[in-house]
């Protein structure tokens, strides 16, 4: 065979789907149970900078709420969420043991149960809207990687700022100011709907389904961390200080502080197309990642 | 900020003595109730039935809560967002509910009935689920169990912490709050 030699280590790695399982289902449980550190001290800055007292009391119960959470080991929110789950497979792992995808459903069973977890998943959605009682599907993206590591992120999301999120399929000409403007617009119709203070996640380009997904892998920065690329960086900063103007505050009451952070991804796009996705985020950002 | 001590169900006077902007601390009988349980009280009106509960003078929480841990009486329990509730909420002060406790904007409809039939619309904090939990001492399914978190439930609250968005003198904290810090870049 071209290119092989007798001393090459076999390099693929076996990892048993049951070790997904168990990672999945502590994934489900401490992302709803432990605030992030970055979420949490954005709160308290936010807090310190504040202008509205309505708005500081707000802030004050939310890290309240956090520490709360964290020590009685109970869910941050009641809406626990859908469980969006990214996995970053390395090429030179062999799954073994198991179906993966089922894997990854059965870890989120047993940490929405075990971990009591409301169970929001509704199944046949225009008509029986029947709760499926387990939590299951997890919304799965999938990537394969290089190496022989599996990184799990689990993102539980919550309904209330998914649904104030916003697909635009803009026209090129449009350009970064028509862009700005729909993302301001956006947080601005949803006002306190999605629980602000919110996190945004901005996606730009590639198509009407990737450009969501670039929208959703932004929240996943650290809130208060800059962009690797200036130039985003700087349009991630221009939509901070614009959304902060709109003066809707913690929960819609009147303030300063509207948005934690804004996060940009973007990717090329068809030479006829602008699409950007805004993926509004609840101050409740909860992830956590293992790696197998 | 010194809240306003309210106790449920609501008076007439106790209504109109709120304003857009105040905290209030509520303490007695609220009502769990979401989308689905919204959907068959209307129904059981439209069919001219008895209601699982008395409506009159009582305030609804839209909430679903997560599944209490054993020995807690109810699991993290902060606001849904109210829009949903939108299109059910003037029948039902139509028919006596004085309170509604919830989060995020209502429609012009359901402002105008709560001006109309004279009902107070309060914000508690979306997103202190498990702070809010800790106001909550009884809890007790008492309609469609078979929903699960969208069942109604009859809660106890004691000091349970609210901000006043809509009176029933117009006033609207969504709008008035906004206004004040909203500044041009």
């Amino acid at each position: 065979m071209h290119g092989w030699r007798e001393d090459r280590v076999d390099p693929v790695r076996p990892v048993d789907v049951a070790e997904v399982t168990a990672a999945v289902k502590d994934l489900c449980i401490t992302a709803n149970y432990d605030l992030p550190v970055d979420v949490y001290e954005a709160l308290e800055a936010a807090a310190e900078t504040e202008e509205s007292p309505v708005g500081r009391e707000v802030l004050a119960q939310l890290i309240e709420n956090a520490d709360i959470a964290a020590a009685d080991r109970v869910p941050i929110c009641q809406d626990t969420g859908l469980a969006v789950v990214f996995a970053d497979v390395g090429q030179d792992v062999h799954l073994v043991g198991g179906d993966f995808e089922e894997a990854v459903h059965e870890g989120v069973r047993r940490g929405y149960i075990d971990g009591y977890l409301r169970k929001s998943a509704a199944e046949e959605p225009a008509h029986a809207r029947r709760n499926t009682t387990d939590n299951t599907p997890a919304i799965i993206h999938t990537s394969i990687v290089p190496g022989d590591r599996v990184r799990l992120t689990v993102m539980p999301k919550g309904g209330g700022a998914e649904n104030m999120s916003s697909l635009n399929m803009l026209k090129p000409s449009q350009g970064w100011a028509g862009m700005a403007d729909a993302v301001v617009e956006t947080v601005s119709r949803a006002g306190s709907n999605p629980c602000p203070p919110v996190i945004i996640g901005v996606g730009i380009g590639g198509t009407i389904d990737m450009v969501t997904v670039l929208a959703k892998k932004a929240l996943l920065r650290d809130v208060g961390s800059t962009h690797s690329d200036p130039r985003l960086a700087g349009l991630e900063d221009e939509l901070l200080e614009r959304i902060n103007a709109l003066g809707i505050g913690p929960q819609g009451l009147g303030g300063t502080v509207t948005a934690l952070d804004v996060f940009i991804e973007e990717m090329p796009c068809h030479i006829a197309s602008m699409p950007m996705a805004v993926n509004v985020q609840c101050h409740a950002q909860r992830h956590k990642t293992v790696e197998l | 900020m010194a809240a306003k001590k309210i106790t449920t169900p609501l008076t007439d006077e106790v209504v109109r003595d709120l304003r857009a902007g105040d905290a209030v601390e509520i303490t007695g009988v609220v009502y769990q109730a979401r989308d689905a349980a919204h959907k068959r009280l209307v129904a059981l009106i439209e069919a001219g039935e008895d209601l699982p509960f008395e409506l009159a003078g009582a305030v609804v929480y839209y909430m679903g809560p997560s599944p209490a841990k054993p020995g807690n009486v109810i699991g993290s329990a902060g606001p849904t967002t109210s829009g949903r509730m939108d299109a059910y909420a003037p029948l039902l002060m139509r028919h006596g509910l004085k309170g509604m406790i919830g989060k995020g904007l209502r429609t012009a409809e359901v402002k105008q009935a709560m001006q109309d039939e004279g009902a107070v619309y309060l914000a508690a904090t979306g997103g202190a689920g498990a702070l809010l939990a800790k106001r909550i001492v009884g809890n007790e399914v008492i309609a469609y169990p078979e929903l699960g978190a969208e069942a109604i439930a009859r809660l106890e609250v004691v000091d349970f912490p609210a901000i006043v968005v809509n009176d029933c003198h117009g006033g609207d904290l969504y709008e008035e709050g906004r206004a004040e810090y909203a500044r041009e870049v």
